[in-house]
């Protein structure tokens, strides 16, 4: 089972609007099942193991047990994430770690401008998307008409 | 029939689909729209932030072409990609993206994606087209843009959680399309005046190498049903390429990127005897015309030759990990400091390319207790995809842009606007749109926004409002919910509702589906061989499975999606056996061989195969399009990019 859900952890996050592992499973996969309130995936060979569910957590309680039918057993990794980053603790096997720490992203969450600050001056009917040239930095739109 | 409320949502530009293209669309519609009083509505059938298949993250962007700096040139870009398709690509398509897609790129950059500098402060080049990046939350940046976009300009709305089924028609133009919400009870008709399809590629086609509980552990996400080449042949667009599927090679089962090991490590496989098939069997590459004499090789034929070690009994196939770490870091071994500290910077860039897109291949190395500076790992082919942004080509059959064409062209190549189908008023972009390959999540992003421009303008110059016919609306409601009517209506019939003579389930569909075209169409375990008399059977079988899809049991929305995943499925898998049936030859070796039709043909087949399925008739078309040259003519190793 992909991913699976800690039940001493999750409490079917009653405090938000909704489900946050439901909202975010892009394979539609976790449910709340509201008598437990409690999350589960309800198709787990369909489960990409995109990590979704579990970096979205606020209570951290979903793991990814690695496929069955052909990942040896032992092995966690496991996400945390930042604003600005993420931290990843892989677990191996044969007991040992390895912690990795990547940068995700450079402004503020929410903050894109969608035209990026550039100047936005094309025409409707000119081959140039709303911030050409200026997105391009240097060269004009190229085009075979002379 | 069951009780849906129908939600009826009239906007002047319908995007469909949330992923990297749809993106690209919304950023761009929302700013002309707003100059022209336009409405833009956008729908996914997931979250935004996280839909698609940049879901997870990537390591790279595939597609840069820095012409700011100088050194290629959008022609170079269309030299690449038509060699790497075996000469099958459409130039003004994939010029149009070329000249773009570098803008989208710097926007990512400024709206916050992290893309690795050197110390001069220039990109990291994976290789000459390829930039790393750290790309954890690459999807959700895009997607935050075009939330901004379609929020800020006032112009735009999106909804989440509403899967899209069928087109909807006015003569020959689109009027809208129909779905329902995966989360409550509600039916929606979305009107509009124009129609930007964007909803992926398709994956679960063929059988996947792994069965079990790995049969989610697609390269390409699950969630890619085909729902694009499913809404474009029942509006009866002509769609082309249909036969250009693709197989990746990648790290076996779990399915990790190579693209940072050959480009950025430039490391080495080998089969399991140590020889390299890529210098052993090099004069097989003889055969395939002059595409085997490109560089780089096209990628259908590197992995015809790693096929063929496994077929002679020489696997596993190996990428020689350890050795590629070592020689990077040889240079630094009279210094022990520098030496460690350059070990453990390959090791992190080694770890963050499976952690930023591939989480499962970090399980599987941890696994395995394999270190990749220790110990080399095994890569294998994947089974068939269907996913014209990347080294595949199907898709729909759309116009260019006019300043991108010759006069010969311009007959073949443009209608009137950019990416639209030959369906008035619908354009497609990303996997929906075909014959223009290589676009990668960056180049789907560009073309989304140039097809959304062209979208406006078309509204902008066609302003009317298409007539939709209600009562095929509901003709068309009652077709899609009944599933879960079937399922009400026979679920007491058995103690076990898998289990019911009456009907079948989506998952049980999907496996019946998968097992006709791995056997019959050239899967995995028919070690992608085909012929004739086995696609004509695999035609034979999908029949049957068609009239079955009438059947269709649903229990909740979940399995009502799952359902209509697996139609969507079925149609992109019969306009697959039909093309490859058509074109009597075999192109790409690597990643499907006509046992019966072993070679190239130039001569006959050096042409796009198009097919077109007749919505009122029920009757498909196929047809040869001529390949023309949008730059001139120049002897064949110009043309083949030196």
């Amino acid at each position: 089972m992909p991913s699976y859900v800690n039940p001493e952890k999750c409490d079917g996050c009653k405090a938000l609007d909704k489900t946050a592992c439901q909202y975010i499973c892009p394979n539609d996969l976790m449910v709340l099942d509201k008598d437990k309130m409690k999350a589960y995936n309800r198709d787990v060979s369909m489960c990409w193991e995109c990590y979704n569910c579990v970096k979205i957590c606020p209570s951290q309680a979903i793991e990814i047990r690695g496929y069955a039918d052909f990942v040896p057993m032992g092995a966690q990794v496991t996400p945390m994430r930042s604003t600005d980053s993420i931290m990843w603790t892989v677990k191996f096997r044969n007991g040992m770690l390895k912690r990795f720490k990547f940068p995700i992203r450079t402004t503020p969450e929410g903050s894109a401008v969608p035209d990026g600050g550039w100047e936005t001056k094309a025409d409707l009917n000119s081959p140039a998307l709303f911030t050409e040239p200026a997105s391009l930095c240097g060269p004009e739109v190229f085009t075979l008409k002379k | 029939m069951a009780n849906f409320e129908n939600v009826v949502v009239e906007t002047d530009l319908l995007i469909l689909g949330g992923g990297m293209a749809s993106c690209g669309a919304a950023v761009e519609a929302a700013y002309w729209a707003k100059q022209h009083g336009l409405k833009v509505t956008l729908v996914d059938k997931a979250a935004m932030d996280r839909s698609g298949a940049v879901a997870m993250g990537l390591s790279a962007i595939n597609q840069y072409v820095d012409l700011r700096s100088g050194k290629n040139t959008v022609k170079d870009y269309v030299d690449y990609v038509r060699n790497d398709l075996m000469g099958v690509t459409r130039e003004d398509l994939v010029a149009s993206i070329a000249r773009h897609v570098d803008s989208t790129v710097h926007l990512f950059e400024k709206w916050g994606l992290p893309i690795w500098k050197d110390e001069q402060g220039n990109y990291v080049h994976e290789g000459r087209w390829q930039l790393m990046i750290n790309g954890e939350s690459y999807k959700v940046i895009v997607a935050e843009a075009a939330k901004n976009a379609l929020i800020q300009s006032g112009v735009g709305q999106y909804f989440e959680r509403v899967f899209i089924v069928e087109p909807l028609l006015d003569g020959d133009r689109i009027a809208g399309a129909v779905g329902f919400s995966t989360r409550e009870n509600k039916f929606y008709i979305f009107k509009a005046k124009a129609v930007m399809l964007a909803m992926g590629g398709a994956v679960h086609v063929f059988k996947p190498r792994s069965t079990g509980e790995g049969l989610g552990r697609a390269w390409y996400p699950p969630w890619n049903s085909g729902s694009s080449a499913y809404f474009t042949l029942k509006a009866g667009a002509e769609m082309t390429c249909q036969e250009v599927r693709f197989i990746p090679v990648r790290f076996k089962d779990a399915y990790g990127p190579v693209g940072a090991w050959f480009l950025l490590f430039k490391s080495r496989a080998t089969n399991a005897l140590g020889g390299e098939y890529m210098v052993e069997r090099k004069a097989e590459l003889d055969n395939w015309g002059p595409y085997g004499r490109v560089k780089p090789i096209p990628a259908n034929l590197r992995n015809y030759l790693g096929m063929l070690d496994v077929m002679e009994g020489k696997g596993p196939i190996y990428m020689r990990t350890e050795e590629a770490i070592a020689k990077l870091a040889e240079q630094y071994k009279d210094d022990e400091k520098a030496y460690k500290k350059k070990m453990k910077e390959l090791e992190s860039e080694a770890w963050e390319d499976f952690l930023d897109m591939t989480i499962s291949q970090a399980i599987l190395w941890a696994a395995s207790n394999v270190q990749p500076e220790e110990k080399s790992s095994e890569i294998a082919a994947a089974e068939p995809y269907f996913i014209g942004s990347h080294s595949g080509a199907s898709g729909a059959w759309v116009s260019g842009p006019e300043d991108l064409q010759t006069e010969e062209t311009k007959k073949e190549y443009f209608w009137g606007y950019c990416n639209m189908s030959t369906v008035k008023g619908l354009f497609c972009a990303g996997d929906a749109s075909g014959a223009s390959s290589h676009k990668f999540s960056s180049g789907s992003h560009a073309e989304g926004r140039i097809a959304a421009k062209a979208a406006i303008k078309f509204i902008v110059e066609n302003n009317t409002m298409p007539n939709v016919d209600m009562a095929h609306v509901e003709a068309l409601k009652a077709q899609i919910l009944k599933p879960l009517d079937t399922y009400e209506q026979y679920k007491n019939a058995t103690t076990d509702p898998e289990v019911n003579p009456n009907y079948i389930k989506p998952k049980q569909f999907m496996f019946r589906l998968q097992k006709i075209m791995d056997e019959y169409a050239g899967g995995v375990s028919a070690n992608f061989t085909t012929n004739k008399p086995s696609l004509e059977r695999a035609l034979e079988l999908l029949a049957f499975l068609k009239e079955d899809s009438e059947k269709l049991a649903a229990s909740n929305l979940h399995e009502l999606m799952r359902c209509w995943e697996n139609v969507q499925r079925m149609w992109q898998a019969e306009a697959h056996v039909r093309t490859i049936l058509f074109r009597e030859e075999t192109r790409w070796p690597g990643y499907y061989f006509r046992a019966d039709k072993p070679k190239l043909d130039e001569e006959e087949w050096h042409c796009f195969v198009n097919c077109k399925y007749d919505p009122n008739t029920g009757k498909w078309e196929m047809m040869k399009r001529p390949i023309l040259h949008i730059f001139p003519q120049a002897k064949e190793h110009e043309l083949l990019g030196g």
